[in-house]
C-alpha cells in the first residue's frame, strides 16, 4: 500500500524517527518552560547546557572511568550545580527587568560556554558509545530500529510525566505555582522564595544536561551540539505556549513528527518547517497552544 | 574580528633595508574558527600558513599573516574579504566552506588581488567560476567523487543513495561523484537534501537510503556532519548490507569518531602526516604548535604548501610588484614548477588547479594501529596528471581563450 507514492511501512517509520527526534525537543523544552515558568526568564543558556550534559558524561567516562548510567545521574547533579550558581550570580540580578535583559544574558552566557569548550575540545567531537546494554535493535519489518531509540521515547516520556505530576500534584509543585502568582504573599508565609527559584533554575538545567546524556551515545558530542536544536526547542515553547509544561511536551512530540514527514517529502525544507509552524499558531492563536493570554 | 600578526624578516633581521621598509605582503587567513569545520581547518590551518612563513625566511621580505573567522557564511566572509583587499591585503587563504569561497573568488578577482584556496571543495572553482586570480590547491569535489567514488563502483558498489549537505559543495560533490558512478555503470537511485548546517539527526535519511536497497551510501558532507551519519548509519544497522562512502571524510572525523566506528571505511585525501619522510618532517617541525599536537590534516597542510609556493612566486616577482597586480603573482605561481614536504613536487594548471597525487586509504582496525593518529593502510596511488578533472572538461573560461 502507498500513501502519497511513498510505501505506507515507510512512512509509519518515518512517524516512528520524528517521535524519537520529538522526544528531545520535549525534554529540552521541558527544562526551558519550568524555567520560563517559574522565572520568567527565558533560558537561552540551555542548548550550552544540554552540550556540557554529554560532555561531562564523555568527562566521567574518560577521566573517571564512570560509565553511561552513572553519567546519567551524575551528569544532570554536576550541570545543575553549575546552574545554581550562574542562577545566584547572575541571573537572580535580572528577575525585576524586562525578559529581554535575562534572553540576553543567558544568549551571551551559551557562546561563552560554547567558545570555551570549543577551545579546550575542538569542534569535531569526541566518541561516546552506546552502552552494552542497549546496543543491538529489532528488526521490524519495516525498518531496523536501534534498542537504543526505544530507550530514549520511553526515558524521555517519563521524564515529562514526572515533572508535570511533581509541578501539577505536589506541595512542592503548589508552592511553586504560588510563588509565581504572587512571590511576595508566599514570601510572607515563611517560604524561602528566591531559594526555591534558584534550586527550580538548577533542576531545569539539569533536565538539559540528562538529554545532553541521552543524546551522547547517537550523536556526535561537540561544543555546537546544542545551538542547532536551542533554536527549534524555542520555537516549540513559543508554539506550546510560553511557560505550560503540557503545552511544550505535547508541541514537542508533534513537531518532531511534523519534521519526520517532511525529511520524507522535502527534506530540503525540513528545518524551516517547524518556524512556518510557529509562525502559522501565531497567526491563529496569538496566545499559542495552550498559553495563558 | 580576531588577528593575530607575524612579522618576519626584513626589518628586525636585514638590517633596515629600503625594500624592508615598505609595506609587508600580508596574507589574511579566511576560515572556521567557530563552527563544524574549525579542526580540519581553523586554527591549524593558520599555523600552518606561519609555518610556510617561517620555513620561507628571510629573503628581503617582510611578511604579515592575520586571520578571521567567517563562520560559514557568504556574507560574512564576504565583507571580510573586501575589507581586507581594500586594506591592502594581499592574498587570502583557506576559505573552507564552498559557499564563501565562490563569494571570495569573485571579489578577489574583482580587486586583482590573490585568492589561495585549500578548503573549499567545489570543482566550480577551476570550472565555470575559474579566475586568474585564484589558485586551487589541496583537492576539490572532482578528485574526491573519482577517488573514492570510482573506486568504490569498481569494487561492485554499483548503486547508490546520496545524503548531501544542501549548498554549493554538496552539489557539487554529488553531481560529480555520479558521474563516475553512472561512467563505472553503476545507477544512483536517490538523494536526501538536508539544510546545513541545522541538521543533527541523520536518522530519517538513513532509513530512506535503506529502504531504496542501494549499495552505497554517497555521504555529500563534510566535517561534524559526516561524523554523525556515520554514527547513526552503524546504529541503524546500514553497514549490514550498505557500504558507506563518506565523499569527504578526513583524518579529523576518523580521529573523532573513533578507529571502532570508521574501521574499514575508504576515503581519499591528497595528505596523510604518516604518508611518507617529507610528509612526517613537515608534521614534526609544525606539530609542537597544532592545537592539541594533532598533526596536521589536509587542508592545513594545503595552506602551508600554497602559501610556500606563493611567496616564492612573489620573491621572484618583488614585493613591489606582486603588490601592484594579483594576476601576475598567480600567473607566476603557474609558471614554476611547485615542491613542497607536504605534497611533493607539483605544478598549477592554467586554470588554477592545482596537481598532485591522490591517495586511496583504508581505515584500519583499532588492532592494527601502532599509537595515536596511526590511522590508515593505503590502497591506491592515482599519478597528478589522472587525479583532477581534465582540462577541457571543467569549461574554465580562460582555457578557451
Amino acid at each position: 500500500m502507498d500513501l502519497f507514492g511513498i510505501p505506507a511501512p515507510l512512512l509509519f517509520g518515518q512517524v516512528l524517527l520524528g517521535l524519537i527526534n520529538g522526544a528531545f525537543y520535549a525534554l529540552l523544552s521541558l527544562g526551558l518552560a519550568v524555567i520560563f515558568g517559574m522565572l520568567n526568564v527565558i533560558n537561552f543558556t540551555h542548548g550550552a547546557q544540554f552540550m556540557m550534559g554529554a560532555f561531562v558524561a564523555w568527562m566521567l567516562l574518560e577521566w573517571l572511568g564512570i560509565g553511561y548510567w552513572g553519567a546519567l545521574l551524575l551528569a544532570p547533579l554536576i550541570v545543575g550545580a553549575t546552574g545554581i550558581i550562574m542562577e545566584r550570580l547572575m541571573i537572580a540580578r535580572l528577575y525585576k527587568l524586562d525578559h529581554l535583559y535575562g534572553l540576553l544574558l543567558t544568549f551571551g552566557l551559551g557562546l561563552i560556554i560554547e567558545g570555551l569548550f570549543r577551545n579546550e575540545f575542538g569542534s569535531s567531537g569526541l566518541p561516546y558509545r552506546i552502552p552494552v546494554e542497549l546496543q543491538g535493535a529489532w528488526d521490524l519489518d519495516f525498518m531496523f530500529m536501534p534498542v537504543y531509540r526505544g530507550w530514549v521515547v520511553l526515558v524521555a516520556f517519563v521524564m515529562c510525566l514526572a515533572t508535570w505530576l511533581v509541578i501539577e500534584k505536589t506541595k512542592i509543585g503548589s508552592y511553586l505555582r504560588a510563588a509565581t502568582e504572587n512571590p511576595a504573599l508566599v514570601q510572607a508565609f515563611g517560604i524561602n522564595v528566591p531559594r526555591m527559584m534558584t534550586l527550580t533554575y538548577g533542576a531545569g538545567v539539569a533536565l538539559a544536561a540528562f538529554a545532553g546524556v541521552l543524546a551522547a551515545p547517537i550523536y556526535s558530542v561537540n561544543p555546537q551540539m546544542g545551538s542547532n536544536l536551542i533554536i527549534i526547542v524555542f520555537a516549540v515553547v513559543v508554539i506550546g505556549g510560553m511557560g505550560s509544561i503540557l503545552g511544550s511536551v505535547l508541541t514537542g512530540f508533534g513537531l518532531g513528527i511534523i519534521e519526520g514527514l517532511t525529511k520524507v517529502f522535502y527534506p530540503e525544507a525540513s528545518s524551516t518547517v517547524i518556524f512556518v509552524v510557529m509562525a502559522l499558531v501565531l497567526l491563529a492563536r496569538p496566545a499559542a497552544l495552550l498559553g495563558r493570554s | 574580528m580576531d588577528r593575530r600578526s607575524l612579522i618576519i624578516g626584513g626589518s628586525a633581521l636585514a638590517g633596515f633595508s629600503a625594500r624592508a621598509q615598505a609595506a609587508p605582503i600580508r596574507i589574511g587567513v579566511l576560515t572556521d574558527m567557530s563552527g563544524p569545520y574549525r579542526d580540519p581547518t581553523g586554527p591549524g590551518s593558520v599555523i600552518c600558513t606561519e609555518q610556510a612563513v617561517l620555513e620561507f625566511g628571510n629573503r628581503g621580505l617582510a611578511v604579515e599573516v592575520i586571520r578571521a573567522d567567517h563562520q560559514n557564511r557568504p556574507d560574512v566572509g564576504a565583507n571580510i574579504a573586501r575589507q581586507w583587499y581594500d586594506q591592502g591585503v594581499d592574498a587570502i587563504v583557506d576559505v573552507p566552506t564552498s559557499s564563501v569561497a565562490l563569494a571570495v573568488n569573485s571579489i578577489a578577482r574583482e580587486k586583482n588581488k590573490v585568492f589561495l584556496n585549500s578548503g573549499a571543495a567545489t570543482s566550480d572553482l577551476t570550472g565555470a567560476q575559474c579566475s586568474p586570480n585564484t589558485v586551487h590547491f589541496t583537492y576539490d569535489t572532482y578528485m574526491l567523487a573519482r577517488g573514492t567514488g570510482a573506486a568504490l563502483t569498481r569494487a561492485g558498489g554499483d548503486s547508490w543513495y546520496f545524503i548531501t549537505a544542501d549548498y554549493a559543495f554538496g552539489h557539487a560533490l554529488q553531481r560529480d561523484t555520479s558521474r563516475f558512478v553512472e561512467a563505472g555503470g553503476g545507477r544512483v537511485l536517490g538523494a536526501a537534501r538536508y539544510p546545513f548546517p541545522s541538521t543533527t539527526d541523520f536518522s530519517s535519511f538513513i532509513v530512506q537510503a535503506q529502504a531504496s536497497r542501494a549499495k552505497v551510501l554517497g555521504l555529500a558532507n563534510a566535517g561534524t556532519d559526516t561524523a554523525n551519519c556515520i554514527k547513526q548509519a552503524r546504529e541503524f544497522g546500514l553497514t549490514r548490507n550498505m557500504k558507506i562512502a563518506g565523499l569527504l571524510l578526513s583524518f579529523m572525523e576518523v580521529h573523532s569518531l573513533g578507529l571502532e566506528t570508521c574501521q574499514g571505511l575508504v576515503l581519499s585525501e591528497p595528505f596523510y602526516w604518516n604518508a611518507n619522510d617529507r610528509t612526517r618532517a613537515f608534521t614534526q617541525r609544525v606539530r609542537p604548535r597544532m592545537p592539541a599536537n594533532a598533526p596536521p590534516a589536509q587542508v592545513q597542510a594545503g595552506c602551508y604548501g600554497v602559501t610556500l609556493h606563493y611567496l616564492k612566486a612573489v620573491a621572484e616577482l618583488g614585493a613591489a610588484a606582486a603588490r601592484a597586480d594579483g594576476r601576475a603573482v598567480v600567473a607566476k605561481m603557474k609558471a614554476m614548477p611547485t615542491d613542497d614536504d607536504a605534497f611533493g613536487p607539483g605544478r598549477i594548471r592554467e586554470d588554477g588547479r592545482k596537481l598532485h597525487p591522490c591517495y586511496l586509504w583504508e581505515v584500519k582496525a583499532p588492532a592494527q594501529s601502532t599509537g595515536a593518529w596511526d590511522y590508515y593502510n593505503l590502497l591506491a596511488t592515482t599519478p597528478a596528471e589522472e587525479a583532477f578533472r581534465p582540462l577541457a572538461e571543467g569549461n574554465c573560461p580562460l582555457v578557451r581563450s
